[in-house]
């Protein structure tokens, strides 16, 4: 019985000392390969189907347009992601002021949470002329809706991370003496972080959107107006160029957010931590 | 009277308004000074509740009740308490959770700044005492639920309180590790003179700990008997197998087991 059992340790170790071809690294390639094969299929299909330049254009017409108007885009690229990015840091600073409001007493929780809830569920596009008639046209309506709309998830969000504290923990501290203020600095702001900071990943896309949709109302600069003008003279494949360059811009934002949360919040994704000790 | 550090007089307490449930009703005990009692009774009769009364984080309707001589009219700070979820601070590390309620105890949060080593010093041998030493500056969740648990005792006793308030403490944990944890505590009690009140479903966890032990009846809860332990201290987990030990563990079942029958008939 013994001489297998050894040969077989003896392979065991054998094979723990060869050193495995080290594996592609599928799960890392898989954004790039998705969005490779995406472009591919699209021009494929465009070229397969002899589909009009003017119903959908080729990825490689789309480049085409962003080198040919790039000095056009980039300038209204960066008017959006100004007008985004300042409503988004009202969005983030309001939101996390309200949020912690909110969740500090209940009265003020009952009182705010349905108008909130109604305030949300007003379609932004609708405020925009209201902007307009106060603000006039231009960087302003932009700024404000991107806040509007960016500002809900972020106040919810803080709101929840202050409601859920356990009530044990609550006890304890309080048993000692601890005053609401305390227990919301000790406990009730750490704990809202992860909420704080994942909603954060939320709310800069639906800036995006904000910003976007009142540049196509009502706007002289950005890229909802570049798209708009495009699209009124038919240049298609500049039209899609916009729409590239917010895809960018969202997905570029998302992942700082993304970055941010977890350089922040780490111990809040304490699962994946684990498995890596 | 002041021998005794805590005096609960003939105390209701109503949840909920008038109309609201009725948890205790006519409670009445005493716990001397670095006496160790247990409260054990049928589920609902208001253990938490008596826990709650007793650290003032609820003031009862009807009656008064003292502790260290002054009755209890807000939050008593001389208190440490322990749940059976340890609710240790995912964000902090061991250490850092322990020296919390330093943070929070007005006779230390103006100390804790400049005499921080000193408190580390005392948090370190806290750590050392439950046998967790070398692990402050890991995270609790880096931390089995035993460790967590011993880490939970550390913070009820890092601002030195003169009682401990345990409330199921070992509830969540596998029989082997609540039998460490039991003798964690009956060393911790032979080595100072805090006095300790515990409240449990485990019989045998009272027995094996407790000087005294009371027993609850159903809601409204008040105290139906008081059991005094004979047992030497120090004791050894051995004792459990005594038939002495036996026969206190099945009177507190009975007793126990009687009280829920009542609650169900007149439930009827």
């Amino acid at each position: 019985m013994r001489a297998p059992t050894d040969s077989k340790s003896a392979e065991r170790v054998a094979a723990s000392l060869q050193t495995p071809a080290k594996p592609f690294p599928w799960i890392k390639a898989a954004p790039w390969l998705y969005t490779i094969a995406l472009f591919a299929i699209w021009e494929g299909s465009v070229h397969l189907f002899a589909l009009p330049q003017y119903v959908l254009p080729a990825p490689s017409v789309i480049l085409g347009a962003i080198i040919q108007y790039w000095p056009t885009i980039w300038t209204n690229s960066v008017q959006t992601l100004y007008t985004t990015l300042v409503g988004f840091a009202m969005a983030v600073a309001g939101g996390l002021a309200l949020g912690l409001l909110v969740g500090w007493s209940r009265f003020i929780y009952a009182g705010l949470y349905p108008l909130m809830i109604g305030f949300n569920a007003i379609p932004k596009v609708a405020v925009v002329p209201i902007l307009v008639i106060w603000f006039g046209i231009g960087d302003v309506p932009a700024i404000l809706t991107a806040f509007l709309i960016a500002f809900f998830p972020i106040v919810v969000n803080v709101a929840t991370g202050l409601a859920t504290i356990e009530p044990e923990m609550e006890d304890v501290l309080r048993a000692l003496g601890a005053k609401k203020m305390d227990v919301m600095l000790k406990v009730g702001i750490p704990r809202s972080m992860p909420y704080f900071f994942g909603s954060l990943k939320i709310a800069i896309t639906l800036a995006f959107v904000g910003s976007v949709i009142s540049e196509t109302i009502a706007a002289n600069s950005g890229l909802g107006h570049m798209m708009l003008a495009a699209q009124s003279q038919f240049n298609v494949p500049l039209v899609f160029a916009g729409l590239i360059m917010l895809a960018i811009e969202g997905i570029a934002m998302y992942a700082l957010m993304a970055w941010i949360e977890q350089r922040t919040t780490g111990w809040a994704h304490r699962s994946g931590m684990a498995q890596g000790n | 009277m002041t021998s005794h550090l805590v005096t609960i007089d003939d105390v209701d307490m109503r949840y909920g308004g008038p109309g609201g449930t009725l948890a205790v009703s006519g409670l009445t005990l005493h716990v001397d000074k670095g006496e160790f009692t247990a409260v054990v009774g049928p589920s609902g009769c208001g253990k938490s509740t008596l826990m709650k009364l007793v650290t003032g984080l609820y003031i009862p309707q009807v009656g008064a009740i003292t502790v260290a001589g002054k009755e209890v009219t807000e939050p008593v700070s001389i208190v440490g308490m322990a749940f059976q979820n340890p609710t240790l601070l995912p964000w902090r590390t061991t250490l850092d959770n322990i020296l919390l309620p330093l943070e929070i105890v007005q006779k230390h949060r103006r100390r804790l700044r400049a005499n921080k080593a000193e408190y580390v010093e005392k948090a370190e041998h806290l750590l050392e005492t439950v046998g967790l030493k070398g692990f402050g500056d890991k995270f609790p969740w880096q931390l089995s639920g035993g460790m967590q648990q011993r880490a939970n005792l550390c913070r009820a006793l890092i601002h030195e309180p003169d009682l401990l308030m345990l409330d199921e403490p070992f509830g969540a944990l596998d029989a082997f590790t609540r039998e460490e944890l039991w003798c964690v505590i009956r060393d911790l009690h032979h080595e100072t003179d805090v006095t300790i009140q515990l409240v449990t479903h485990d019989l045998r966890e009272a027995v094996f700990l407790a000087d005294r032990i009371f027993v609850m009846s159903a809601r409204p809860g008040r105290i139906i008997d008081t059991h005094s332990v004979p047992f030497e201290r120090p004791r050894d987990l051995e004792i459990m197998y005594t038939p002495e030990f036996t026969d206190l563990v099945h009177d507190l079942r009975g007793q126990i087991a009687q009280a829920r029958t009542e609650q169900l008939e007149a439930a009827q």
